[in-house]
């Protein structure tokens, strides 16, 4: 046989949307050349659900539940972002066992995402061992939270002025001894992971990306603190009581899989000792203020660090019982082009591992934008560079200077 | 850096009850608050409809069907289970029950209707 390299060329397969490696629609066109990939071209859109119009169709309480089912694993990231905006336009003062209570359920949330997590990267590596393992240990922290909150997914403790249920002293005994038990599991997998062969070799160096390429993709959550960017909206604007505990920002700089794998299985221990904290700290007094109907006209932004990474929503109330607008930007969004750049020039065999490290939701991250003419009432499609020209033309009409902001840019990938 | 650092593991659970259940033979019960089917108590209605208006998924209807008699409409292929209602209603006429198996074939015995208990009953 001679050498064929050179007469290898570039051809394109389709991966998806009925995907091989994730449960969620999406299509992934690949330009190989033998088994290494030139370009990856993302295509996004199988899933749009319409939620966003669907909220401004319902009052600001119904709303909560549905912005819940924004997502199954970081159900409680979506719907605390809501109400945090919603008592923001509102004005209410969420009391502070309120808070407690908020973050308690956030972070045992992030100890079942994380361990979900484990388990989907072990199952496209081909360790479907560590796949069966982690999952029956998230079966402890899954019945903790069905017992807190009455429910194992979408836990509905959330609503508008504070939390729909308490947590008696029993259930601070329970939650003790269930997070002993997964620590315990958790210290175990930290040593399987940097120490087993074959997930050390598998996941070194895949899907590498540097500290500027994060930055300047806009990558959060694990996946910048895998590269470096030491950034966690839990510190940077701490929201519930995580101003009030004490805790590490996790990074790493691997840059590749097997560091998010360490920040995600670090991270669970961070988690455990907020949780404590929250047991031991947790103060007495109500759940909850009574919201009104009505929420004054207003907008307010808010910004929750979901498992995944900084979930954003903007809600803007026009005094009425609908609002008039919400907007979700889940982490998978600003994830989703990290993807492109970790693939390029890597096999074909690194792509389901590369794809689940950054933990996607596909369907947090469908998004509809319609582009229509005003005058002839036109569909169109706007490229890239106009779409960023019409936004640096919004902002400057508004009284933005846009220099500032790509100068921040700038500063900060230099840095 | 060693290969099979799981096989410990995997040996000794050889030796161990499974993690599963045999379900649905054996069931495991859920906890106590879980927010299941949501029984009415046509008694305690006062016909205010709050559970109505705060529905996020529009499951609940409820009928005026006599002075002061009210019955329940429950779509169980609507109901999303947050259990809403049950804090909306001021008169806790709402309940959730650990009821969680509700799949049917039949489209229309996920209709529930709650009936309110006969007129001299109420009457009185």
């Amino acid at each position: 046989m001679h050498d064929s390299h050179e007469h290898e060329h570039e051809f394109k397969i389709p991966l998806g949307p009925q995907h091989p490696a994730l449960k969620e629609p999406e299509n992934f066109s690949i330009a190989l050349k033998g088994e290494k990939i030139m370009g990856v071209d993302i295509r996004l859109g199988y899933n749009h659900r319409g939620i966003e119009k669907a909220c401004e169709e319902r009052t600001f309480l119904q709303d909560v539940y549905l912005i819940e089912r924004v997502c199954g694993i970081c159900s409680h990231s979506h719907s605390s972002a809501y109400v945090q905006a919603v008592e923001e336009i509102a004005g209410l003062s969420v009391p502070r066992r309120a808070l407690y209570i908020r973050t308690l359920i956030g972070e045992l949330e992030r100890v079942h995402s994380h361990f979900l997590w484990l388990g989907v990267a072990g199952h496209e590596i081909g360790f479907d061992t560590l796949l069966m393992y982690t999952w029956r240990d998230r079966e402890i922290v899954m019945d903790l939270l069905a017992q807190l909150t009455g429910n194992r997914v979408n836990y509905g403790i959330n609503t508008i002025g504070g939390v729909r249920r308490d947590i008696t002293p029993e259930y601070g005994k329970d939650i003790l001894a269930a997070i002993a038990t997964l620590e315990e599991r958790t210290k175990y997998y930290i040593q399987i992971a940097t120490e087993e062969t074959s997930i050390i070799k598998r996941l070194s160096g895949v899907g590498m990306i540097s500290r500027q390429d994060a930055v300047r993709l806009g990558a959060v959550g694990p996946t910048a603190r895998a590269s470096g960017v030491d950034r966690d909206i839990r510190r940077e604007d701490p929201y519930a009581a995580y101003a009030e505990l004490d805790f590490n920002v996790i990074t790493d700089d691997h840059c590749d899989v097997f560091g998010r794998t360490v920040v995600r299985l670090k991270e669970l221990l961070e988690s455990f000792k907020i949780i404590r904290q929250v047991v031991a700290k947790i103060p007495d007094g109500p759940i909850a203020v009574r919201a009104p109907r009505k929420i004054p006209a207003g907008e307010a932004l808010s910004r929750y660090e979901a498992p995944r990474g900084e979930d954003v929503h903007y809600v803007k109330s026009n005094g009425g019982e609908k609002p008039e607008r919400v907007k979700v930007r889940a982490p998978t969004l600003a994830n989703i082009q990290t993807v492109k750049h970790m693939l390029r020039d890597r096999f074909l065999a690194d792509m389901p591992i590369v794809i689940a490290a950054i933990d996607p939701c596909f369907s947090c991250t469908d998004r509809l934008v319609g582009v229509r003419h005003l005058d002839n009432h036109k569909r169109e499609t706007l490229s890239w560079e106009n779409l960023r020209l019409f936004s640096l033309g919004w902002h400057r009409a508004r009284g933005f200077d846009v220099a500032i902001a790509e100068k921040k840019l700038h500063n900060l990938m230099e840095h | 850096m060693k290969p099979g650092r799981m096989l410990n593991l995997v040996l000794q659970s050889l030796f161990k009850r499974p993690a599963t259940l045999n379900y649905p033979v054996d069931k495991s019960g859920m906890p106590k608050g879980f927010r299941g089917k949501i029984t009415f108590d046509p008694s305690k209605c006062i016909g205010c409809r709050m559970c109505m208006r705060d529905c996020p998924a529009n499951a609940i209807t409820i009928n005026k069907v006599g002075e002061k008699r009210f019955e329940a409409v429950f779509d169980l292929g609507r109901c999303i289970y947050c259990a809403q209602c049950v804090d909306s209603c001021l008169k806790r006429a709402l309940v959730s029950s650990p009821e969680f198996e509700l799949a049917q074939l039949d489209k229309k015995k996920l209709k529930v209707v709650f009936h309110p208990p006969a007129q001299e009953a109420s009457g009185l």
